[in-house]
């Protein structure tokens, strides 16, 4: 049986029934419940976003709906101080981290580029579009932070599509040869845009790690708990300096790749049926209420929380102008070299 | 105190002296730390510095410079080491998309103090893939410095002015200069590192060039003294941003202009600062601006390379085409 064939770690069924008990989960009912809040907020959160895509508030939109367990079990799993280099559909990890969402959507909203929030102070990079690049300066951080003994995590977040790009394979050999404090986590959605898994990689992504010389992990991404501790254990090896993990969270994009993308043009409805019967907030949500963690009257709460949430999000969207087209000069360099405030001038003249 | 450095040793001064000012700079790139750097530009520096501060990579260019930026994310200031020009390629990806657009991408928040060394051009008899002068494309990438020094004096002025600097840097040295030695006195900010020099004084043509050829340039201004003509040298130092206001006043007073550099001839340095050239002086050539560079070919095999690059001969040449026009004449 290869790697990829294996069951995926799980905590919780699809069915909402666990295989660890709740005492052994490590997570307080508080915690429990911001996990579903977060999952439900994020969720609703997105539903808006393709909306504000339709209406032409936004530019374009990566959903991520389906991948809301994979994103907020691994971002809910960091200590504050743990660094965070997204990719481009990580709206949910970005809201966990604490990244105000309207500042995080001017990207696709088209009012700036990928990284208007403060990167530093919120430990979370730019959004990153050119595939794998940002996992090598994940490594880069995670350096400079062993370098200066500091106990910090860095995470990494990634698709199936860019395990297949030169700097995967990179960021792994600097990651295994330096021991870098870092985490790779892989949401593999099934699908790089039009082509799926098995037309991209002969082995699962976890199983290259035995090659880079560090753990790999295959979790069920639509198991937030599950995706919540292999995160965990991951960031901590990192911070007692026991080096790199990668975690492959097996999950599904339910949406288009973006808001102009038409998935029936490659994939099937059935296939989509069928990981919807694994809907990852579903499934925690059945979970919770089992365990009577949360009544359905929590549930219906949180829904309308949910709903004053996106109508917050979408406000703050719809309100943000375009920027002062003289930032664009004045950001490229520390300061303005004399060519460049000429071509400012001449913008503003025109 | 004056002294007598190969360009190589001092550039090894500045990275020792710069490293030795700011325990954050590190030095990252292939076989830099054991053998010192093929060329031996970070000879001993392991040494001095621990294998902390100056380290060995795997042979992954890409990924030399995106750990550099996330290393200067945290608060350091990596030099890296291109091993030659040509394998700076796999890392465009990285330098283009990334190093040079954090600043803004971060709405000016976080700019990146990383520096990017390679050795460029001919001049070693190096095979294919060893003499490559990729200028072009650095300087085409807004959000980059790019620096390249004409003598041993120079080097260590603007590798230190780099590495202090707040942007990123792409730092081209030429091969050809690695063994040339000068006496002076060393010292970082003689000139601000975005200022061309003013290597020789004429009154009826200008050169303009840097690196390499900055000095065939200078040997061309001695030829031509003994015919009578006399030749300005202007060593521009920093390629980008252009120092516009120098090019502007020296061909202004000269009239006539002769672009110099290695690089092929199509969109190479020498095709924007002509363009310059007509745009601030158009009222005062008195001739059409000449360039001399190597072909539009891919760089030749080493027996060959001598009837490539600019030679003393092909300056002086296109300097007396002009010496002698006078549009008003």
């Amino acid at each position: 049986m290869s790697e990829a064939d294996r069951s995926p770690y799980q905590i919780v069924a699809p069915d909402g029934t666990a295989r660890t008990s709740r005492a052994d989960i490590g997570l307080s009912d508080d915690e429990l419940r911001d996990l579903l809040r977060l999952m439900t907020l994020t969720r609703r959160l997105d539903d808006e976003c393709v909306r504000l895509h339709a209406e032409g508030e936004l530019a374009v939109y990566p959903p991520f709906s389906g991948q809301e367990a994979a994103q907020v079990g691994s971002a809910f799993a960091l200590a504050p101080d743990d660094f965070v280099f997204p990719s481009f559909r990580e709206l949910a990890a970005a809201i966990v981290r604490g990244v105000n969402p309207v500042t995080y959507l001017e990207y696709h909203r088209g009012t700036w580029h990928g990284g208007p929030w403060d990167v530093m102070a919120e430990r979370f990079g730019p959004i990153c579009v050119p595939l794998a690049t940002q996992i090598v300066h994940a490594v880069g951080y995670a350096l400079g932070m062993k370098l200066d003994e500091r106990s910090v995590a860095t995470l990494a977040y990634f698709g199936d599509g860019a395990a297949s790009e030169g700097d995967f394979h990179e960021a792994c050999n600097w990651a295994g040869v330096f021991k870098a404090p870092l985490v790779l986590l892989c949401q593999n959605n099934g699908w790089a845009i039009s082509l799926p898994y098995e037309e991209q990689a002969a082995s699962s992504v976890s199983s290259r790690a035995d090659g880079y010389g560090f753990p790999g992990v295959r979790v069920d991404g639509n198991d937030v708990l599950a995706v919540w501790q292999v995160t965990k254990e991951a960031a901590e090896r990192a911070r007692w300096g026991k080096g790199p993990t990668l975690i492959e969270a097996v999950t599904f994009r339910m949406g288009p790749h973006l808001t102009n993308d038409d998935p029936s043009r490659y994939r099937d409805e059935e296939e989509v049926e069928r990981w919807r019967k694994l809907d990852p907030v579903e499934r925690f949500r059945r979970y919770l209420l089992a365990e009577g963690i949360v009544t359905d009257g929590d549930v219906d709460a949180l829904a309308s929380t949910a709903e004053d949430f996106a109508s917050r999000i979408r406000a703050g969207v719809v309100a943000t102008a375009a920027p002062d087209p003289e930032d664009l000069f004045e950001m490229v360099y520390e300061g303005i070299p004399l060519d460049l405030t000429r071509q400012q001038q001449a913008m503003g003249d025109a | 105190m004056p002294e007598t450095l190969t360009t190589v040793e001092a550039l090894n001064r500045a990275l020792a002296d710069e490293m030795e000012a700011n325990n954050r700079v590190l030095v990252l790139g292939e076989d830099v730390g054991r053998l010192g750097g093929i060329f031996r530009v970070t000879e001993g520096l392991k040494g001095r510095f621990g294998s902390e501060r100056v380290f060995d990579t795997p042979a992954s260019e890409s990924g030399i410079v995106g750990v550099a930026l996330g290393l200067a994310m945290a608060g350091f200031r990596p030099v890296v080491e291109m091993q030659f020009a040509a394998y700076v390629y796999p890392a465009l990806e990285q330098i283009i998309d990334h190093v040079a657009k954090y600043r803004l991408r971060t709405k000016g928040k976080l700019g990146l103090p990383l520096v990017i060394r390679m050795p460029v051009g001919g001049g070693n008899g190096g095979k294919e893939h060893h003499a490559e002068s990729p200028e072009t494309i650095f300087v085409h990438t807004a959000g980059l410095k790019v620096l390249s020094p004409s003598g041993p004096l120079e080097s260590y002025d603007l590798l230190a002015q780099a590495i202090r600097d707040p942007d990123p840097v792409v730092f081209l040295e030429p091969i050809r200069l690695y063994r040339k030695a000068e006496t002076g006195e060393l010292g970082a900010g003689h000139l601000p590192m975005h200022q061309a020099k003013l290597m020789r004084n004429g009154t009826d043509l200008t050169f303009v060039s840097y690196g390499g050829m900055v000095g065939l340039c200078v040997q061309a201004a001695d030829a031509l003294a003994g015919e009578g003509v006399s030749a300005q040298v202007l060593d521009l130092r920093c390629l980008s941003p252009l120092d516009i206001v120098s090019i502007r006043e020296c061909v202004r007073s000269t009239g006539r202009a002769v672009i110099v550099h290695e690089a092929p001839l199509t969109l190479g340095l020498g095709a924007e600062i002509s363009a310059r050239i007509t745009e601030e002086c158009f009222d005062r050539l008195l001739a059409p601006v000449e360039r001399v560079t190597g072909y539009d070919t891919p760089y030749p095999p080493p027996s060959l390379e001598e009837r490539w690059w600019p030679t003393l001969g092909r300056i002086a040449s296109a300097a007396r085409r002009i010496a002698g026009y006078d549009l008003h004449d």
